[in-house]
């Protein structure tokens, strides 16, 4: 790669980035400006910074890289994304949670919940736990797209880091929401129509959509015996039903994400930014397209890889992903190296900036979102005589408190961690908000106390199940070992491969749904 | 089925094209609809 090319393409990408957020600080004059861009915002950019901001360098270099190992069954993610992650959003969730924040003067996804149940405590807990755990999936973002400019301009990884993330943190923390969706819009144009060109070279260089499926569907004769054995039955067919791949790939990936997606308070809170129902409509369209080319094109790719790697290398994607040092494959590298080796010299420029975009405008928006969760939602709770400029003011110490967090966990986070980390923190935030976010929103009979009690309930299994079960985190973190002897409770069933979201998801809802009945009937009594 | 190894990975290839096009025609036939009766409760309740 011409490192002076990259050098100045980068730059002019960051200088458009940076113009476009001092527009948006230009046009900041409000809290409400900072917090939710006023309410006015343009379906095209609620559509582009809703889809820029679900999609990230995670679902291209994390999820696309699994892609490489697990094959299209990964297509069910890109169904659910857009299915659930769309449409369902929009026309069920989007809608109301538009209308009821608006009644009731809500900015952030912790304050609707916070209002609608009458209560401060849920607001700080709901933007506590925000504040805390966000940085886990900012990071893996993070390492996507630093893990890149590294392979790619030949930089240290830690100077990489530091780089970027300071670039961002610097637009999100003078330009506000405004300067965010200025940039996103710019970011998911690049976006898109990079993946479109991806999508044509890659199926142009196999021989055709056809062919190049049947091609990747007779190597299942080059599946290792280890993949087998973990019920692997190749990359274009879903594993042996009940396997380890196929709780790995249909709990973890499939749900975790795809029903995760629901109570993501980054983008909840993009409901809010519109004047009425008929922009959410409006942004729809463009939203599931958006889907379908990024999500869509980078799964089918990432499994169209193992194809090339056999025709060119004589190895599949994961034998290519070694990592020389310790030796074992680091999944998030498999998408570079397939672009690196498998595309013309300057889709490579090409990439580069859908990475830099994909990230910065998933990033911007978490960092956006850890400010105000830590200004709006829980200093200010405390402190209820603040003005909206020290509002501003507290929102942008959280904004570099995240920045300080987010880089540190992307320092000291393992290889192979971006899909993990994501499906993590969707996880979480299905267990501990969907059922409570969805009562507030569909129920006028649920109760704070019933909040409570889901809320408690879902984080609370989540917890469990991944300090005490699901075997991936538990072995991680160690406690389940320090205190029984062993990795995961569950041994070595099949349980232990089944991720969180199965267990705590349902245990959130059935207390919300039980907490909402006995609520109904005690107001009909009264 | 397109190439594709089973019908379980075929039906996700072609729901994935649905659902974007479920997406497209939802938006353009309620392009000025939807712009007051469902959450009227929320004056009592909150």
């Amino acid at each position: 790669m011409n490192i002076p090319l990259a050098t100045f393409i980068t730059l002019i990408y960051i200088g458009i980035t940076i113009y476009l957020s001092w527009l948006g600080f230009k046009k900041t004059r409000s809290a409400a400006d900072y917090l939710i861009a006023g309410r006015k915002v343009h379906p095209f950019l609620l559509a582009m910074g809703y889809g820029a901001t679900f999609i990230s360098t995670s679902a291209i270099v994390g999820f696309g890289g699994v892609a490489g190992f697990m094959g299209m069954g990964l297509l069910w993610l890109t169904f659910l994304n857009i299915f659930v992650g769309i449409f369902i959003a929009f026309v069920v969730f989007g809608k109301r949670t538009r209308a009821i924040g608006r009644h009731l003067g809500a900015h952030t996804f912790p304050e609707l919940l916070g209002k609608r149940f009458q209560s401060k405590w849920i607001q700080i807990i709901a933007g506590g736990i925000i504040f805390l755990t966000m940085p886990l999936y900012a990071s893996a973002v993070m390492i996507g797209v630093v893990r890149f400019v590294e392979q790619t301009f030949h930089l240290n990884y830690d100077l990489a880091l530091f780089i970027f993330a300071f670039l961002v943190m610097g637009y999100v923390f003078f330009g506000g929401l405004k300067g965010v969706l200025y940039a996103d819009a710019f970011q998911g144009s690049i976006m898109l129509l990079g993946m479109l060109i991806l999508l044509v070279f890659t199926y142009y260089r196999l021989g055709g959509v056809i062919d190049a499926h049947a091609g990747l569907t007779a190597l299942k004769t080059r599946l290792p015996q280890k993949f087998i054995d973990m019920g692997h039955t190749g990359w274009t067919s879903m594993p042996v039903i009940g396997s380890q791949l196929w709780w790995t790939m249909v709990s973890t990936i499939v749900l975790g994400v795809g029903i995760g997606v629901l109570a993501q308070p980054q983008l909840a809170v993009r409901f809010m930014m519109v004047n009425s129902g008929r922009e959410i409509n409006r942004a729809m369209g463009v939203g599931g397209f958006f889907i379908l080319m990024t999500v869509g094109v980078t799964f089918v790719t990432g499994a169209l890889s193992n194809l090339y790697f056999v025709d060119h290398f004589d190895k599949i994607a994961m034998q290519m992903a070694v990592d020389p040092v310790t030796l074992k494959p680091n999944i998030d590298t498999i998408i570079p190296i397939f672009l690196n080796s498998s595309m013309p010299q300057w889709f490579t420029y090409v990439f580069l900036l859908i990475l830099l975009a994909a990230g910065m405008s998933t990033i911007s928006s978490l960092f956006h979102a850890i400010g105000t969760s830590f200004g709006r939602d829980v200093f200010q709770q405390f402190f209820k005589e603040a003005t909206h400029k020290k509002t501003i003011i507290i929102t942008k110490i959280g904004i570099f408190i995240g920045f300080v967090l987010t880089t540190i966990l992307a320092y000291k986070l393992p290889g192979s961690i971006i899909a993990i980390a994501t499906a993590l923190f969707f996880g979480l935030c299905a267990a501990t908000f969907l059922p409570a976010y969805s009562g507030a929103i569909f129920s006028r009979y649920i109760s704070r106390n019933t909040a409570y009690l889901s809320m408690g309930c879902g984080f609370f299994a989540w917890l469990f199940c991944v300090l005490f079960l699901h075997v991936k985190e538990s072995s991680a973190l160690g406690l389940c070992n320090l205190l029984f002897s062993k990795p995961s409770l569950c041994g070595d069933s099949i349980l232990a491969f089944v991720d969180p979201i199965v267990i705590s998801l349902p245990v959130s809802a059935v207390v919300a749904v039980a907490g909402t009945l006995v609520d109904r009937a005690k107001k009909k009594v009264s | 089925m397109l190439g594709l190894g089973d019908s379980w990975v075929f039906l996700a290839y072609v729901l994935c094209i649905l659902s974007t096009i479920l997406c497209v025609t939802y938006s353009f036939v309620n392009w000025n609809k939807d712009i007051k009766e469902d959450i009227s409760w929320l004056e009592e309740e909150v």
